[in-house]
């Protein structure tokens, strides 16, 4: 920690967490939704909240928002404890994940509202307005009503109508949810881009591991309101902290302490991501240095465009799935057949304690 | 999706025989062929009965308007005339009266408004799930209760030493006795379950996001109903003024039982049914408060208020 205060000498703002939660606890009668989280979120940061549905992450997002009060722990922006203030006194706007535009109101209208309700003159909210709708290219339907438009324009008019107001954090729940996959995809880049160029720390909430995986600068993982794991996509996905991780994030197999035990050794858990398995379709694998390989039968076999997805039972050992990213061999009969599963020893994640 | 190669199951499942067929059945087959003859058979008996109750008794009543009454044998002469209609817009006791009914429809409306507004968002926004079904048996709960029950026991909380005034008393009001304002009071009570079902509904329609948003983007709680909440509401709202308004408009049995001397266009109407035995003329006091229901209907139409009737 003394780098951190040395540096605070320095830039005294620069190190102040964009948000930082110490404690965090919700609890909804018997069940904690949100059970003791501790986080800190840095200035400028594009971080993710990553879980499966009822994992607490929303939960966290709408404590910050000031939806929702906590009941023990404290939230702070920028230093500020904000912990019992209304969202009105926040300086934190929220993207929805229903985007939540109001009905009877113009675009212009909607994404005015924010200015208008902090006493911005009539004209001037309304120029900002259009030029905020301009930056998001709906320049050219301000007048139009949200049930004009599709699901993709809705939620650019959210997102200008949270910008427009020039927060310190941006929170965004799950909202690229609704949207079919290209145009998901072309908004997870857009988002990102805007990330950048504002400056403004975004949290995003999102069940999607890819999602997180390719827009995120930092994940938190949550799990049964915890935080599993925090850190890059990159640590995430090739180190995780447990098999909770290394299952949600992407897919893994698992192998057991037994399992373990006979290949090396050594009484834990590992996983190997099915990318990193090869396959040989007979008995004969190469026994060579720093390779493991362990017989099975095919179960399965799933195309899925730029693979293939083989499941394969392995002798003494769990079934595992196997990414193969070359032409299958062709005209034989592949289900039930003996093949050899083998990987690198460095691609063996060692999972610490059990789950 | 993606292409699932598996293992030919082996076990076909429990017992062998086949699925039953739906049997031919020629008639429902002809239905779902043509739509013509399955929309007539919906639609003959309810266009039968809206044809007969309502539109040939509107007719009647338009009828029985233009005819007169014979003073020496008491019954209805079907000679044509317009003086019944004439008489009911030009005379000032009748003009008087319109007026007066008008304005107690308009009270009894705005009250309720008024009343229904905050009860409603309580039960729709704040109050817990249980709670919520629970109050809603409450608001309806009066509606089970006959209108004369509910009548006469205002009359009881009007009387000369009742609640109101006993209530009253301590803090300098006093109990406006039997009279208009009486009138008011009990139909703004009697009516307010219409007017809160309506607003009810509007509200839950209301998805909670968008007054979280609001509040997000910095309105105050204020702001959030002026701005956000009463705009959604406003067909609800006028859903709930109509079903108040020509409730009241018709109404003449409380004005009877709290209004003492209290005459309204349907006191009128009673009265020349009854007492007077002049059925064209009552016919003629009836088609004013239809006339203004409908100015009224054709006003609210284009706010999209019908939708929510």
């Amino acid at each position: 920690m003394s780098e951190t205060a040395l540096a605070a000498v320095q830039k005294p703002t620069a190190e102040v967490p964009a948000i930082r939660l110490r404690r965090l606890t919700k609890s909804f009668g018997e069940t904690n939704a949100v059970d003791g989280v501790d986080l800190d979120i840095r200035q400028g940061e594009f971080f993710s909240m990553l879980g499966p549905s009822g994992s607490g992450k929303t939960t966290v997002l709408r404590l910050i928002a000031g939806f929702e009060l906590p009941t023990s722990g404290t939230i702070e922006l920028e230093g500020q404890d904000v912990s019992g203030k209304a969202p009105f006194e926040r300086d934190v706007n929220t993207v929805f994940q229903d985007y939540a535009l109001f009905p009877h109101m113009s675009l212009v209208d909607n994404v005015a509202y924010g200015l208008r309700v902090r006493g911005m003159g009539r004209t001037e909210r309304r120029e900002r307005a259009a030029e905020a709708l301009g930056r998001v290219q709906l320049g050219k339907f301000v007048s139009r009503r949200p049930s004009q438009l599709s699901g993709g324009q809705r939620q650019r008019v959210a997102l200008a109508r949270a910008l427009v107001v020039e927060p310190k954090v941006l929170l965004l729940d799950e909202p690229l949810g609704a949207l079919d996959l290209k145009l998901r995809q072309q908004m997870q880049i857009e988002l990102k881009e805007l990330q950048r160029s504002l400056g403004i720390t975004f949290i995003f909430v999102t069940h999607d591991q890819e999602e997180a995986l390719t827009m995120s600068d930092r994940i938190g993982v949550f799990n049964n309101g915890k935080i599993a794991q925090i850190g890059t996509a990159h640590e995430i996905y090739q180190r995780p902290a447990g098999p909770f991780v290394a299952n949600f994030v992407g897919t893994s197999n698992l192998f057991d302490p037994v399992v373990a035990g006979r290949l090396y050794g050594r009484q834990e858990q590992f996983v190997v991501r099915p990318e990193r398995l090869s396959l040989s379709w007979d008995r004969s694998a190469a026994m060579h240095d720093g390779v493991a390989s362990l017989p099975g039968k095919v179960t399965s076999i799933v195309y899925v465009g730029h693979a293939t997805q083989v499941n394969v039972a392995l002798e003494d050992g769990p079934a595992v799935v196997v990414l193969v990213g070359t032409e299958l061999p062709e005209g034989e009969q592949l289900l039930g057949r003996d093949v050899t599963v083998s990987w690198a020893h460095r691609d063996a994640v060692w999972l610490p304690g059990e789950a | 999706m993606a292409l699932q190669i598996s293992q030919p199951g082996a076990d076909p499942g429990p017992g062998n025989a086949p699925v039953p067929r739906a049997k031919r059945n020629s008639f429902s087959a002809l239905l779902n062929r043509s739509p013509n003859i399955r929309l007539a058979g919906l639609l003959a008996a309810p266009a039968g009965w809206l044809v007969l109750v309502c539109i040939a008794a509107l007719a009647a009543l338009l009828i029985t308007a233009l005819w007169t009454v014979d003073t020496f044998t008491g019954k209805v002469s079907q000679t044509w005339t317009v003086d019944n209609i004439l008489q009911v817009v030009t005379d000032p006791v009748y003009q008087t009266i319109t007026l007066r009914t008008i304005w107690i429809a308009l009270a009894v409306t705005l009250i309720d408004v008024v009343i229904a507004i905050p009860i409603s968002f309580f039960i729709a926004k704040v109050a817990t799930a249980r709670w919520q079904k629970l109050l809603v048996v409450a608001v309806l709960m009066p509606l089970w209760a006959s209108y004369l029950v509910k009548a006469y026991a205002w009359r009881n909380v009007l009387a000369e030493g009742g609640l109101l005034e006993w209530l009253g008393t301590p803090v300098g009001l006093n109990s406006p006795g039997y009279s208009e304002s009486a009138v008011i009071l009990t139909l703004a009570y009697i009516w307010l379950p219409y007017m809160i079902l309506p607003i009810h509904a509007g509200f839950e329609k209301v998805p909670d996001s968008l007054l979280e948003a609001s509040s997000d983007l910095g309105a105050k709680p204020w702001n959030t109903m002026r701005l956000v909440m009463l705009p959604i509401l406003v067909p609800s709202i006028i859903a709930g003024t109509i079903f108040t308004f020509s409730l009241s408009l018709g109404d003449y049995i409380t004005a009877q039982i709290v209004g003492g001397t209290t005459q309204m266009l349907g006191t009128v109407v009673y009265a020349n049914v009854g007492a007077a035995n002049n059925l064209p003329f009552a016919s003629a006091v009836s088609l004013i408060p239809i006339v203004i229901i409908m100015i009224y209907l054709f006003v609210v139409r284009r706010t999209g208020a019908l939708n929510n009737l």
